[in-house]
């Protein structure tokens, strides 16, 4: 068995104000709904090693007990079907798939089950279950354990998706999802585990309120990303600043349904669009955000074309040298800004 | 300890076992050590401890036989192809391993020696497999196809799908789970309701038979019968083979707190079953081998691991222009 544990590294809590890092955040949203709603169980496969959830999930099965926090055999849609068969029964699952990849053998049950039945039903039933699926990418680990398939997930309509950037977001955005009752996909990414903020106390929060957010002000370019693409807009325009460009950065946190109004604000005070994405080009994200953008706004005020990052068109490589070049950079966003201007 | 029972064959043939089963031993230890060293990255999840099943099938098949594998597959593959080499420079991600530097540890093919391809999705293989012997059917090749897989897939729907399909179309295929009561951090009846897999078999009215996954001389006596009665009278059969792996997961640490009881069955594992002392010792009784042939016959394994290990150090990796030469075919 694994050492069990309840003792989870303590954050440091003033007041209202917590020091916590990503994946201690997560865990804490789910502390807060397993705390506070009875009906909320958390079932996937790995949820009781720190292997699969990293340290997102520490302490809570020993917390909650093992009924509740629910390991699971490799059935990735029997448990996603079961999480469907839950939701409409009085409960609030989180069905946790610990690998983005892993969730594709449970899209059946999320696509033509989940994202389906309010809709076919006249509204008279409805899923609330949170589908969890971490981007688990790098490591020289290949084709089949890279993926970033936030896009497909959003090109079904009854799916709501959010993918958190910011430490806070990704309790709240956890917490928000569990409680909604739509189906909601939650991405979170292992790369962004690490990183620290200072956070607020926790919230309840409706999705239908939340929406993109500028995250860091700037007149001369608007950077747009998800997760940890945001992250990237960020260092990038930190390294800007120091050669006088002033980037405005939107964290786009709920992916569909997408409302473009703060990134059509910021495009059309700044007049230049560049998104960047962790997925494919094609029916990507980035190619949603552009349409949406463009669609709404008064080209005339546009400086230059939009443009995207995003992977090539092709699967994860595995060796150390492909994957370096592989994936979007920090340089790579501040090169693609800088042609920009 | 039950050592395996050489008697009816011949020394060559006990030899070839033997000689296989070391080259796996060695090259997964070599790699043990060197993802202790960081100096391999990609995740490797090891078969010291699986080699007699692999070892005695290769043994069975001919060329025009296909195998499919999993995330642990360098025992299939060793046993199949004897390139250490190309396993070794795919590892490190080099253009001159078996998948060209592509796939890593994970994803590893060699067609010309009847390796049909591994990859880590969790019984993606098992209906892969399925669709081989289908063809091979169809294309009248009296061939036989194999899924090898680990006890974890026996719990994904489309094992159970296969089963139904290879046994109503009457395919000639093998499925071999190599039950060593884990998938990662569970051990297996944590997971499930039985410790052996044969009743799903059972289910879909598949011959099936369970076996001591450590006795390379029972499963090469067994496995030729068996593999003769898929290829002449063309249906699908089910070999559990009960095994344990003496390394975590993934990776080169043992994880003996994990799962299940698996400090002390590591150690019971170790000392009593494991699948080379059982071959040695008798041969040695026999007098088939000397000590002394036994280290020299490590030690030659070892150089040769040794020199794989620094020619593919100096090998280039893939190059960049590689990340989409591939993605189709022209
Ligand atoms: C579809 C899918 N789900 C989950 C995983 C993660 N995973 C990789 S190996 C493994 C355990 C497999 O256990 P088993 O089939 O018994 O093989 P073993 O590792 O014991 O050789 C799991 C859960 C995966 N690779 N693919
Ligand atoms: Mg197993």
């Amino acid at each position: 068995m694994l050492p069990k544990t309840n003792c989870y590294v303590g954050y440091i809590r003033t007041e209202n104000i917590m020091l916590l890092n990503y994946a201690e955040s997560i865990r804490l949203g789910f502390d807060y709904l397993l705390k506070h709603y009875d009906n909320v169980f958390v079932i996937g496969q790995g949820v009781w090693s720190p292997w699969y959830v990293g340290t997102s999930m520490i302490g809570l099965d020993v917390t909650y007990g093992e009924g509740r926090i629910i390991d699971t055999p490799i059935s990735e849609l029997g448990v996603t079907g079961m999480c469907v068969g839950a939701a409409l029964n009085g409960m609030r699952p989180v069905c946790v798939h610990p690998r983005m990849d892993f969730a594709i053998l449970a899209f059946d049950q999320l696509v033509n089950q989940a994202a389906k039945w309010s809709h076919m039903f006249g509204g008279q039933s409805h899923v609330p279950l949170t589908a969890r699926l971490i981007i688990n990418r790098g490591g020289e680990q290949g084709a089949q354990h890279s993926q970033a398939l936030h896009a497909w997930l959003m090109h079904i309509p009854g799916l709501r998706v959010v993918m958190p950037y910011s430490v806070q977001d990704a309790h709240d955005l956890l917490i928000a999802a569990t409680l909604c009752d739509d189906p909601v996909i939650y991405i979170d990414d292992r790369w962004l585990y690490e990183t620290t903020s200072l956070v607020t106390e926790i919230q309840e929060l409706s999705l239908n309120n939340i929406e993109s957010k500028c995250i860091r002000e700037g007149q001369h370019i608007t950077l747009v990303g998800a997760g940890y693409s945001t992250h990237l807009c960020m260092q990038a325009a930190e390294q800007l600043t120091l050669q006088g460009t002033r980037c405005e950065v939107i964290d786009l946190r709920v992916l569909n349904p997408l409302k473009i109004n703060v990134v059509r604000h910021s495009v059309e005070k700044t007049g230049r669009l560049l998104v960047v994405d962790g997925g494919w080009a094609s029916c990507g994200l980035t190619a949603e955000v552009i349409t949406k953008t463009l669609e709404t706004m008064d080209l005339k005020l546009l400086k230059k074309n939009p443009q995207r990052i995003t992977l090539v068109d092709a699967p994860a490589p595995t060796s150390r040298a492909l994957e370096k070049i592989y994936y979007p950079t920090v340089e790579q966003v501040c090169q693609h800004v800088k042609a920009m201007l | 300890m039950h050592y395996s029972d050489i008697s009816g064959l011949s020394s060559n043939a006990l030899f070839r076992l033997l000689h296989k089963m070391l080259i796996i031993r060695e090259t997964e230890e070599w790699i043990a050590q060197k993802v202790g060293s960081g100096d391999i990255k990609c995740p490797c999840h090891l078969a010291v401890g699986q080699e007699a099943a692999p070892v005695a099938l290769s043994e069975c098949l001919t060329k025009s036989d296909r195998v499919y594998g999993t995330h642990r597959s360098h025992n299939h593959y060793l046993a199949m192809t004897d390139d250490i080499e190309d396993l070794i420079s795919e590892i490190l991600g080099k253009e001159s391993g078996c998948s060209k530097g592509m796939g890593g540890s994970q994803h590893l093919i060699k067609e010309s020696k009847g390796f049909g391809g591994s990859v880590p999705i969790v019984g993606a293989t098992i209906p892969i497999a399925a669709g081989a012997a289908l063809a091979m059917k169809m294309r009248n090749m009296s061939s036989v196809a194999v899924a090898f897989f680990g006890d974890g897939a026996t719990e994904e729907g489309v094992m159970h799908e296969t089963f139904n399909l290879a046994a109503k179309m009457q395919l000639p295929v093998c499925f071999v789970c190599e039950n060593n009561l884990f998938a990662s951090h569970l051990h297996i009846l944590q997971r499930q309701t039985a410790s052996s897999t044969v009743r799903f078999a059972q289910a879909h009215n598949i011959n099936h038979i369970q076996l001591d996954g450590n006795d390379v001389t029972l499963l090469y006596r067994k496995l030729k019968l068996i593999i003769g009665k898929i290829r002449t009278k063309c249906v699908p059969y089910f070999v559990e083979v009960m095994t344990y792996r003496w390394k975590g997961h993934v990776g080169h640490l043992e994880d003996v707190d994990v799962g299940l009881k698996r400090s002390e069955d590591l150690e019971f594992w170790k000392q009593h079953c494991d699948p080379v002392t059982r071959l040695y010792k008798p041969m040695l009784e026999q007098a088939l081998i000397s000590e002394e042939g036994f280290d020299i016959l490590k030690e030659e394994i070892r150089k040769r691991i040794q020199c794989a290990w620094e020619i593919a150090l100096q090998a280039p990796y893939a190059t960049e222009d590689k990340l989409l030469r591939w993605v189709y075919k022209n």
